[in-house]
């Protein structure tokens, strides 16, 4: 029974859906209240009904209804219960039910938080929001629907996909699904406005902190996606430039630009049709993402089988929304446009110059992972894009970010003064150059290695110098605001990312040995012993473990025990062991028994030497920091009356604060 | 011409310049990375002879998996309707390397056998990647193919 309730939840939410996003909009064009009032009451109703349907499908979950075709495919009795509940969203209509769970968990907190915004643009927001709600709520009542039934029950089911039973798998579909969503508020605010025309200029101001926490998320949900492949995909690898990869990468390329243009346009009113633009393009770039991960229309590591329905409702869609709201655009974008100009030397023009290496960079990666879908429509035959086309790119692209992006914050608005960036510059250049000098001595020579250590101070000085001037130059309490704060984290984040990156990428030692029990192999400087195999049984799975013992000089570092698991259902699985450290990692894989005879047990292993990869996910949470912080200044939650339409400034009073 | 025209066309031509050289990169970076994939029936018609690296995919023969006794140097056969290829390959092979698992290896032909750098199997057992299901299915029909398949596919 409880099946066809989730079901029947849906589609009240769906009816509600469409009460949120019809009514407010004509409400707010015809300036009727009643109708715009409709906007919060269907929201609470809509979210009342999507989170009891996903409560039923997780409790079909929990209850092992293998009556339930999706639960049967997706788990079975042996499965452990945290896995089952995240088995939820392990296959595509769950993750479609979480999609848009997660929708409506930022638009029941629009709703509860945007008590002070006019009310027309609030119940534009809520209605385009509606919109999108609608499209999804369809997209799996009509294509994708978690709830069907399977007849006769099989008296056990399938089983979650091993690659999938991980704990870093258990929270980070949602976590990226919360910065994925999270762009379409960012989305509805731009769509209000474009609506709304040009008596609304203060709407960027309130889209800031609702875009900061979505790219904040979605942050999180790369660095945990990106420290998932590396701990369970066997491969040591942290960034594959696989086209899943490159579907959450691109809207956070845009999104980076985007909170960076939101920047300016609030404070400046300059940038404000681009600014438009971005948020368009970075929901398009989160639809396409999620899209592309669950449709398998493009081969991957880790994509899922396809269904050409849904190929189609997906393309009608993302037209709808992406043509949609670019025609909107190029109609009343014209109204919305202005602002104060800048000369060449100033913070706007430096956040332009990053925001078009960021969107080039997300059309680089775009064009990269679509190219066999182009390939194949244009009978250019199969083709795929090497992972070394972005491996060249992207880092191009990015120089001038790096180089530039310690300095923004010495810049004024307006007209920056070169001399002040000088000095600072020439400092900053002094001690690159000193620090990559003794590093180059550390390095043997590795030119990758020291140009990382270069980069990476050069952020770092430039961020220092920043903090200090700040404390010298302000009274105490007004030294870092919230907002500040959060961009000098996020900024120092990039540093430690950038050593990360490309230390380990250039220092990292690897090695695949066949090895027998006794064998010892030496790898950046640390001894990995080979102690042979034996077998081990988890919950649902049996396996093979391996333990291999590391010295360093003699000295036990470390005992490791990687696994080769197989699961209930015949399916392998490396589970890798890892000795985790500040300056190195060290990674072990067990490959495969090399006789099968079992005679002297040599097995093949993969073994790494891996060092500072750690910082490049502690720089990415930094930055995630940094969004979260941000976000919370205290300037954007500042109340105020609902129908005073700002004409001045926006921000005039705070504009001296955030100068330097 | 008046400074305000002139500082906009200095503008302009950088832009167009920057535009130049990002598509002149772009299409350089393309082209160095693009990786065809073939069937082995379609490499022994020759038609994978221009390409230096590519991609061979097809089933891994039964029976056909002989590992060295000393290294971690490892020889199959990959076939299909009708071709076969044997490769060779030094390193560990993915979790679903089987007899009668597709895969997709990248690599390049040395004399008659093809040598791998790279070899990958898909996650989910029972899923053929799309490509190289079309790429069977057309060398099967064994007519002369153009550069590429015939596919309209879904979006």
């Amino acid at each position: 029974m409880t099946p066809e309730l989730g079901q029947i939840a849906l589609i009240l939410a769906l009816l509600l859906a469409l009460a949120q996003s019809i009514l407010p909009i004509i409400g707010a064009w015809r300036n009727n209240s009643a109708m715009m009032a409709v906007a919060r009451p269907a929201a609470f109703g809509q979210g009342f009904f999507v989170v009891l349907a996903f409560v039923l499908l997780v409790w079909a979950f929990l209850r092992f209804d293998f009556s339930v075709q999706y639960v049967a495919d997706n788990s079975n009795l042996a499965l452990p219960w945290y896995y089952r509940i995240t088995a939820v969203w392990g296959a595509h209509e769950g993750s479609m039910l979480l999609w848009i769970f997660i929708l409506n968990v930022w638009t029941l907190a629009l709703a509860l938080f945007s008590r002070q915004l006019p009310e027309a643009f609030a119940a534009r927001v809520l209605g385009v929001l509606g919109i999108i709600s609608v499209g999804f709520i369809a997209f799996i009542l009509f294509t994708s629907d978690p709830f069907g039934r399977l007849l006769p029950m099989p008296p056990d089911g399938g089983d979650l996909n091993p690659v999938l039973q991980d704990p870093g798998m258990t929270f980070h579909p949602p976590v990226i699904y919360m910065g994925y969503v999270g762009f379409s508020v960012a989305f509805a605010f731009s769509i209000a406005a474009l609506l709304g025309g040009e008596l609304e200029q203060a709407w960027v101001r309130w889209a800031r902190p609702w875009t900061n926490i979505a790219w904040a998320f979605l942050t999180c949900g790369i660095v945990a996606g990106s420290w998932w492949a590396y701990a369970e995909l066997g491969w040591g690898g942290w960034w594959f430039w696989d086209p899943v990869e490159n579907a959450s990468f691109m809207p956070w390329l845009v999104g980076t630009a985007l909170i960076h243009a939101q920047a300016v346009t609030e404070k400046r009113g300059s940038l404000r049709a681009w600014t438009i633009l971005l948020s368009i393009f970075a929901f398009s770039l989160s639809l396409l993402g999620t899209f592309l991960v669950r449709s398998g229309v493009l081969t991957s590591v880790h994509s899922f089988a396809s269904d050409p329905r849904r190929g189609l409702f997906i393309l009608c869609f993302l037209i709808f929304v992406v043509g949609g709201s670019l025609l909107l655009y190029a109609l009343r974008a014209p109204k919305v446009a202005g602002g104060k100009p800048f000369a060449v030397v100033s913070r706007e023009s430096a956040i332009l110059v990053g925001n078009l290496m960021f969107t080039v960079a997300a059309a680089m990666v775009l064009l990269g992972t679509l190219f066999p879908l182009i390939g194949d429509a244009l009978n250019l035959g199969k083709i795929s894009v090497g992972p070394p086309y972005f491996g060249l790119l992207f880092p191009l692209l990015m120089l001038p970010i790096v180089l530039l992006l310690p300095f923004g914050p010495y810049l004024r608005w307006g007209k920056g003064e070169p001399q002040v960036l000088k000095r600072v510059m020439l400092r900053a250049l002094l001690a690159a150059v000193a620090c990559a000098v003794v590093a180059a001595f550390f390095v043997d020579g590795k030119l990758k290695a020291i140009a990382g250590v270069a980069a990476a101070v050069w952020v770092a000085v430039g961020v220092l110098l920043y903090i200090v001037k700040r404390w010298r130059e302000m009274p105490r309490g007004r030294r870092y605001p919230a907002e500040m704060a959060g961009m000098l984290f996020a900024h120092a984040g990039v540093a430690i990312f950038l050593i990360g990156v490309l230390l380990s990428e250039s220092l990292s030692a690897t090695s695949d040995v066949r090895m027998a029990p006794g064998d010892t192999k030496q790898i950046g400087g640390y001894d990995f012993r080979f102690d042979g195999v034996h077998e081990t049984q988890g919950p649902n799975w049996r396996a093979d473990q391996g333990t291999v013992m590391v010295t360093r000089n003699g000295e036990p570092v470390a005992v490791m025990h990687p696994q080769k698991r197989t699961y209930t259902r015949e399916q392998i699985q490396t589970e890798s062991a890892i000795d985790p450290g500040v300056t190195r990692d060290l990674y072990v894989a067990l490959g495969e028994p090399m006789d099968k005879e079992h005679i002297d047990g040599a097995w093949a292993l993969r073994l790494y030497y891996k060092p500072f990869i750690r910082w490049l996910w502690f720089g990415g949470l930094m930055m995630m920091l940094g969004g979260f912080v941000s976000a919370g200044d205290r300037r954007f939650r500042v109340r105020r009356p609902a129908n005073a339409d700002a004409p001045e400034p926006v921000g005039a009073a705070l504009l001296s604060e955030t100068r330097a | 011409m008046n400074p305000t025209r002139k500082r906009r066309l200095i503008v302009v031509l950088l832009v167009v310049a920057a535009a130049a050289v990002a598509v002149g990169l772009g299409v350089f970076a393309l082209q160095q990375n693009m990786n065809y994939l073939f069937t082995p029936s379609q490499v022994q018609t020759g038609e994978a002879s221009s390409h230096k690296t590519f991609r061979l995919g097809g089933m891994v023969k039964a029976g056909s998996i002989q590992r060295s006794k000393s290294s971690l140097l490892v020889t199959f056969t990959v076939v299909d309707a009708d071709g076969a290829m044997p490769v060779e390959y030094t390193g560990i092979l993915p979790d679903l390397f089987r007899d009668n698992q597709s895969v997709i290896a990248t690599g390049h032909m040395d004399n008659a056998h093809f040598v791998a750098t790279e070899v990958l199997a898909k996650h989910d057992e029972t899923y053929m990647p799309k490509e190289l299901k079309d790429a069977m299915a057309k060398a099967h029909k064994g007519k002369p193919v153009p550069e590429g398949g015939d596919m309209g596919g879904s979006p």
